[in-house]
């Protein structure tokens, strides 16, 4: 890693080392969600209560989010300013849906008279999903933030800024695809596939 | 006041943090002393065990989480800017953010003391012990026990950590000097760069850990709760996760003090420079891979436990190295036996001891004997108080003139060296004897068996003399803040860019910054000018012959 890159602009790094934080964070969540798989009745569990296929559907716009928020970028240092809003307003539809997808799923598992303490599948599955979408909430307050400084016109030199929650927002999708990996597609794969 | 309060200046940021763990510091030795007179003999009932279980948690979460961590981290806010020769670090304010979680958290912790009784889990917190069943409260806030306190209280403190991690690692990418490439950093920023990663990686651990056990306690789910499905060990394998790498946050920082104050009084460049700065990222690397040794008695398999043996003894392998660097430092150096060389020559000696006895634990046969035993407690006390404690120490003497501008009385400094060096082995050196007769650690008293009345009774001795000796060094930091003599920019001669600059630095550290043309700068630069000097007186004298 050359150093020089953020030389200008030491916020990049700094959020990069956040989410290397973060990861291990995770990690260990993670983990625990497969550590305790196929013990008592969890796979069983997970199979009767979650649905990959609409979960699959709102994943895909956290998903493209990213493109989004990566469009955002890019526009915003090309200076043109009207795109930057509709890809930055975008990125933040997409979440808000992918975020409805969580509430559809959690509802449904509720509805069933579950909650967190219930067992250990409903343990482990709201303890990871539910920091995954604390995260991706704390990425929508800040992408508003962006989006309504730029309404403001307060947006000069805030690429840094645009850059900073760019990697947070990816880190945010990337921690989705494995926990969709492990969750979903681990559970289902021989209904499925 | 208000200046403090809301000061962004690394400088200020480092004292506070400073004196938060001395203040902690003080109160984690009174409980540590309380429990020493409760086992000073046999059958003592100065402490009952409710209180003595909260008193040994209090104690070593205070050290590990409110006064190691808090201290080092502390000392490198305030000495890694000076050192790479920047103006402060990368981020300030999350700089001021992080330091204030750590009081926070740590007067969260301490509250629970008066609303419900502190943990009695022990710092690591096993379950089922830290789970409701075991550890719930019945004070005036209702059925919260003291491990609600304590993993909340610590999950702040762990986040403050974490933000300071992040600040000095871009800090040190970020703001080195022109010249200062990484070849050419002190060895006390290598090594606080290496701590800061593994508190990047390791703290998350334990607050994911943290949460599931809150959870656990508050929201019915059972990780860790065999009775509704859950694993203990898994609790065993995420505390130790995080829990092995803490010992090297905790040590590699003293690693850095003494890498400084070694070259400095042995009049020396440090031997094998890119040695101590390679073995420090080799133990930063397997320290996170050693992590099981401290569950051999679990009950894990052979071929685990056979890798996590092996793998604990390879690791004193590049702290083997870092011991040979700083002797062969001092071999030959022209030594000025002042304070500061004389703790760093206690800690080689000291942790060398601590190290030792660490080695009997990697084999597992003699750990499964000596685990639980007061053999352990000798051991990390030798690591923490014989290691981290006394190049704190060694570092404190050694750039208490750079903080406050006065020097320490050296009178005082030997007074607190030898009442600490004898407090410190009449303390803990009896007690690797009583771990192998079998006394078990966290015990609140114990029968009359042979042997066991006299050697705690030394221990407890050794311990009011280990006392005697922290108020000498409390009193001498008093005396000289006042009368202590004036310090001077250098007055040690040493050679790294703190020492450029006024004691104590003034606001945004340098008029200008030094060049920086070696591993000394302050050495090469007087070298570059005196052979500029002679050159110059050289040219003088032929042109008069001529
Ligand atoms: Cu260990």
């Amino acid at each position: 890693m050359s150093s020089s890159r953020f030389a200008d602009r030491p916020a990049l790094l700094g959020v990069l080392l956040f989410v290397t934080s973060e990861t291990a964070f995770f990690a260990l969540l993670i983990v625990t969600y497969v550590h305790f798989f196929g013990q008592s009745s969890t796979a069983a569990m997970a199979r009767a209560h979650l649905d990959p296929f609409r979960t699959g559907i709102f994943s895909l716009f956290l998903f493209s989010s990213s493109f989004a928020v990566w469009r955002a970028e890019r526009t915003g240092r090309a200076n043109r300013i009207g795109r930057r809003r509709f890809w930055l307003a975008a990125t933040i539809a997409l979440g808000i849906v992918f975020l409805a997808g969580q509430v559809l799923e959690y509802a449904g598992i509720l509805r069933s008279g579950l909650g967190l303490g219930s067992n250990l599948f409903t343990s482990t599955f709201f303890t990871l999903t539910g920091f995954h979408a604390a995260h991706v909430l704390v990425g929508l307050v800040m992408l508003s933030i962006l989006l309504g400084l730029d309404l403001a016109n307060a947006t000069n030199a805030r690429s840094g800024a645009q850059q900073s929650v760019s990697i947070y927002w990816h880190f945010v999708d990337g921690v989705w695809v494995v926990i969709f990996a492990i969750v979903y597609v681990l559970t289902f794969r021989g209904i499925i596939g | 006041m208000l200046d403090w309060a809301s000061t962004v200046d690394h400088k200020k940021i480092g004292i506070l943090y400073m004196l938060t763990a001395l203040v902690f510091f003080v109160i984690g030795g009174l409980e540590a002393l309380a429990m020493r007179i409760q086992l000073s003999r046999p059958n003592n009932t100065f402490l009952g065990p409710e209180t003595y279980n909260q008193l040994f948690t209090m104690h070593g979460t205070t050290m590990i989480f409110l006064v190691g961590m808090p201290l080092l981290i502390g000392l490198a806010i305030y000495l890694v800017p000076l050192m790479i020769g920047a103006r402060d670090m990368a981020f300030p304010r999350l700089n001021a953010f992080g330091y204030w979680l750590i009081p926070f958290g740590g007067l969260l912790i301490y509250f629970s003391f008066f609303a419900t009784g502190a943990s009695t889990a022990g710092w690591f917190s096993y379950p089922p012990l830290s789970l409701r069943n075991y550890t719930l409260g019945n004070g005036p806030f209702g059925n919260v026990g003291g491990v609600d306190y304590w993993s909340i209280g610590l999950l702040i403190v762990g986040v403050g950590s974490v933000a300071s991690a992040i600040n000095l690692i871009a800090t040190i990418l970020l703001l080195r000097a022109p010249g200062m490439g990484f070849g050419r950093m002190p060895l006390f920023c290598w090594l606080i760069f290496v701590t800061a990663a593994l508190i990047l990686i390791a703290i998350p651990a334990l607050n994911a850990a943290l949460v599931m056990l809150f959870f656990d306690r508050r929201f019915g789910t059972a990780f860790f709760d065999p009775t509704g499905g859950g694993s203990p060990l898994l609790w065993q394998n995420f505390f130790w996760i995080f829990g092995h790498p803490e010992v090297y946050i905790l040590i590699l920082p003293a690693f850095a003090i003494i890498s400084e104050v070694i070259p400095v009084f042995a009049r020396k460049p440090i031997y094998g420079y890119e040695f101590v700065a390679g073995s420090g990222v080799s133990i930063g690397l397997f320290g996170l891979f050693v992590w099981a040794h401290h569950m051999f008695a679990a009950g894990l398999s052979q071929g685990v436990t056979i890798w996590f043996g092996a793998a604990s003894m390879l690791i004193a392998v590049p702290t083997g190295v870092k011991i040979f660097n700083w002797i062969g430092t001092l071999w030959g150096g022209s030594l000025r036996f002042r304070t500061p060389l004389l703790f760093a020559l206690a800690f080689i000696l000291q942790f060398t001891v601590g190290g030792l006895s660490g080695i009997v634990f990697a084999t597992i046969a003699l750990d499964w004997q000596l685990t639980d035993t007061y053999f352990v407690v000798a051991h990390l006390h030798y690591v923490l108080f014989g290691g981290t404690v006394f190049a704190v120490f060694a570092g404190t003497y050694y750039w208490f003139p750079k903080f406050t501008g006065r020097m320490l009385s050296e009178r005082l400094g030997r007074w607190h060296l030898w009442l600490a060096v004898i407090g410190l082995n009449a303390t803990f050196f009896v007690q690797h004897m009583l771990g192998v007769m079998g006394m078990p650690r966290r015990v609140y008293t114990y029968g009359d068996f042979p042997g066991w009345a006299l050697a705690n009774g030394i221990s407890t001795v050794g311990a009011v003399i280990l006392g005697s000796s922290i108020v000498v060094f409390l009193w001498n930091m008093y005396v000289s803040l006042r009368h202590g003599d004036i310090a001077g920019d250098n007055p040690w001669d040493a050679w790294t860019l703190e020492w450029a600059t006024t004691s104590p630095p003034q606001p945004e550290n340098f008029d200008t910054v030094p060049p920086v043309l070696g591993r000394r700068p302050l050495y090469e630069l007087t070298a570059q000018r005196e052979s500029a000097n002679r050159r110059q007186s050289v040219g003088r004298g032929q042109e008069i012959v001529l």
